[in-house]
């Protein structure tokens, strides 16, 4: 049953006016610029356009501004704006492999045409705060390197020359892809919908589940084939032309993890992979979403399903932190009804139980025991 | 692309394809009633304006239209569309999200088309039929959901044998499709919850 | 879902696509990229101010962002990025369009404005040498200074050797 109360509007306005105060803090400090948290805070503006499955840093960055740095909440912003936007079309798929790499690491072979490029990366520090961060010192111009003249062939192209790794290859129809944004789920998923899914799915929850696999809840040996940072171009296919353009540019993140498999009785015995996609500088969810695929591809290679991990309804259900707050926090809200009903009970079943205490017996289920129990 | 698909789409996309929606969901929630409209669009010769406003207000990238084959075949419908509304034509009934009738007066298979599923109903084709109009016709007597006891509604032309295909179409509720009837000056709409009662034209 | 029928041409095979759809596909491609400042710069110095008519837009929305399982396989949704097109009209000329990612309408109706100008037979040379080659040039630089930024992080390793033999 649900009673209105109502009472609460002037509260609200100036809860929300407080907030607003709270927000600008101090107005004595200079208000932060759209521009200083893209430019500053690059790495938290990527991870809300991840999580709220939004390419665009601007409104990221003022997400993050209106939720005063609550991340969760940026996310949530994010996806209420996309929810108020026609969709124009689909981008051809992204050619990962034509990338302007920023940054590109293997750790299953030392010499790879292309090189190991570190870039911008936080491995290798010392973790020691930097106090001269405090104050605004003169950072050094990078140092500029000669490029070299090889393309940074995938790890996955030089290993499937010899058919130790399996192949991802495009079936001859493109057009039926997955979008779980316009569809319901329904058990079991494509793959198409859980990586859609994990590319959104929450950071810390994809990260969680990668590290228990591991630990040993669904081990699947694996290893950071390649990662790669950088921009790729995205081209459409315009109605009006009939032929695909370049729109623009956005910075990814993909990661391919190399698993060992034993092999079954129809495929002998090779490499599989876990794939990660996700936008901006994210190696940690990209590395997460490549561990969580491969744990969740165990149904179609032939694997037991034992753990967390593997178990496509819990992972994919509730890695979606929008959905996730939600429900949790709606338990904030008024229960008031709810709860008088739970009183009331409680107070017949403590009155049954001491009436039963006093004739000693106890064996019998009363009726308020049988009702809580339901 | 010729210039004319780049004409004759609404004057004012927001409240033209709003005012429209409006009107689609009062005839859908009414079946069997007759709306008048004005002329909102302007499309490409072939398409009624009725049946291209429609189609803007409905439409887009996410829904693929059928066109009966000479529709199909006009490049400027096509483009029109495309420009407009950015809806992909498609070949395939069953996968159609809407489809365009121009040509009531062939054989209809209602079957044909995207009938949707027990547990998802809602993923069938909805018909846009190009009539003249609205009246004189064969009468047509319908009850269901939404209606009022009876209503009398006699859209010209119909395809031949349409009462029986109706028939069917009712019979797999809560499968089948759903049709709106677009005459140049005014709309009405069969659900598929709809029953014709008599025998029209007997 | 059904993807934009592309019988005729077959996106992505460029070869398949006319000398002047080739040349088109390569502007709007650079118009796309190009920051405003710049465009807008090199228009001026063209001198060209074209009365134009809207046709359509700006209009602000999302384009849904594909990738493919393991770079090269399946297709999948990634998530979509925020995108503005345009179409307009020279007065008495030729129509221009513009879909680029982002929410700067004035950037977008400056590129289909300079498409526009572009289809115009007479003027195709003139913008593409005078706004296109240059914008393309400075996008080449960009990323030639990224990528050499990018290589100095380049590992070179060497190998210590042990023992005797």
């Amino acid at each position: 049953m649900y009673v209105a109360v109502k009472g609460g509007e002037a509260a609200i306005a100036n809860a929300h006016r407080l907030l607003a105060s709270r927000r600008r803090g101090d107005a004595s400090v200079p208000a932060l610029t759209l521009e200083q948290i893209a430019g500053q805070l690059a790495l938290g503006v990527d991870r809300v356009m991840g999580e709220g499955s939004l390419y665009d840093p601007e409104l990221a960055a003022l997400a993050i501004k209106q939720s005063r740095g609550d991340l969760i909440e940026a996310v949530f912003l994010l996806r209420a704006y996309r929810t108020t936007l026609p969709r124009f079309g689909y981008s051809e798929p992204v050619d990962t492999g034509a990338m302007v790499i920023e940054r590109r690491v293997s750790a299953v072979f030392k010499d790879l045409p292309g090189g190991q490029l570190l870039g911008p990366t936080f491995d290798y520090t010392h973790r020691l705060l930097d106090p001269e961060l405090a104050g605004d010192h003169p950072v050094a111009e990078p140092v500029r390197g000669e490029a070299p003249s090889e393309k940074a062939l995938r790890v996955s192209d030089i290993l499937a020359g010899d058919g130790l790794i399996e192949e991802n290859l495009p079936s001859e129809e493109d057009s039926d892809v997955a979008d779980i944004t316009r569809t319901a789920l329904e058990f079991p998923l494509g793959r198409d919908a859980r990586l859609q899914a994990l590319a959104r799915g929450d950071e810390g929850f994809l990260l969680a589940l990668g590290y228990s696999t591991q630990r040993g809840y669904a081990r699947s040996h694996p290893f950071a084939g390649e990662i790669r940072i950088g921009e790729v171009a995205v081209e459409m296919v315009l109605p009006e032309l009939g032929f695909a353009v370049c729109i623009g540019r956005v910075r990814l993140t993909e990661c391919q993890m190399v698993n060992q498999f034993k092999g079954s009785a129809k495929v002998p015995p090779q490499f599989t992979t876990g794939y990660g996609l996700v936008f901006g500088q994210a190696e940690r969810k990209a590395m997460a979403m490549a561990l969580c695929d491969r744990a969740l591809r165990a149904a179609e290679l032939g694997e037991d399903i034992t753990a967390p991990a593997q178990d496509e309804e819990f992972v994919i259900s509730h890695s979606d932190n929008v959905q996730a707050t939600g429900f949790v926090e709606h338990l904030k809200l008024p229960h008031y009804v709810d709860f008088q009903a739970e009183l009331d009970l409680v107070r017949r079943m403590r009155a049954e139980h001491a009436a039963a205490q006093a004739t000693g017996r106890q064996d019998i289920a009363t009726d308020a025991s049988r009702e809580a129990a339901e | 692309m010729v210039h004319a698909a780049y004409e004759g789409g609404f004057a004012n996309s927001v409240l033209g394809s709003q005012g429209l929606f409006r009107t689609l969901m009062d005839a859908m929630a009414r079946p069997g009633t007759v709306h008048p409209v004005t002329t909102l669009a302007s499309p490409p010769a072939g398409l009624n304006s009725t049946a291209g406003a429609i189609l803007l207000s409905l439409c887009d990238a996410d829904t693929s239209v059928w066109l009966t084959p000479d529709l199909a075949r006009n490049s400027e419908v096509r483009e029109w569309l495309g420009f407009h509304a950015g809806a992909p034509v498609t070949g395939d009934k069953a996968a159609a999200d809407f489809a365009v009738i121009a040509d009531p007066c062939r054989l209809l298979d209602l079957g044909a088309f995207a009938l949707g599923t027990q547990e998802y109903p809602d993923r069938s084709t909805t018909l846009i039929i190009a009539v003249e109009a609205l009246t004189g016709g064969d009468l047509m007597e319908l009850e269901g959901p939404g209606i009022d006891g009876r209503i009398g509604i006699a859209p010209k032309p119909l395809p031949p044998g349409f009462t029986a295909q109706w028939a069917a179409n009712r019979a797999r509720f809560p499968r089948g499709i759903d049709l709106i009837f677009a005459a140049p000056d005014a709309i009405a709409c069969m659900p598929r919850s709809s029953r014709i009662i008599n025998q029209p034209g007997v | 879902m059904q993807q934009p029928s592309s019988e005729l041409h077959g996106p992505g095979h460029p070869e398949a696509l006319s000398p002047a759809a080739r040349m088109r596909q390569r502007r709007l491609s650079v118009l796309a990229q190009a920051p405003l400042p710049r465009m807008a710069a090199l228009w001026r110095k063209t001198g060209l101010d074209p009365d134009i008519e809207i046709l359509r837009g700006p209009e602000n929305g999302l384009v849904a962002l594909r990738g493919r399982i393991g770079g090269t396989g399946q297709p999948f949704q990634v998530g979509e990025a925020s995108a503005t097109r345009v179409t307009v009209r020279i007065i008495g000329g030729a129509v221009g369009h513009a879909m680029i990612t982002g929410r700067d309408n004035a950037r977008a109706q400056l590129a289909a404005t300079l498409d526009a100008l572009a289809e115009d037979p007479a003027l195709t040379d003139r913008i593409e040498q005078e706004v296109i080659a240059p914008l393309e040039a400075e996008a080449a630089a960009r990323d030639a200074a990224l990528g050499a930024e990018v290589a100095a992080t380049r590992v070179n390793f060497f190998t210590l050797v042990r023992g005797d033999d």
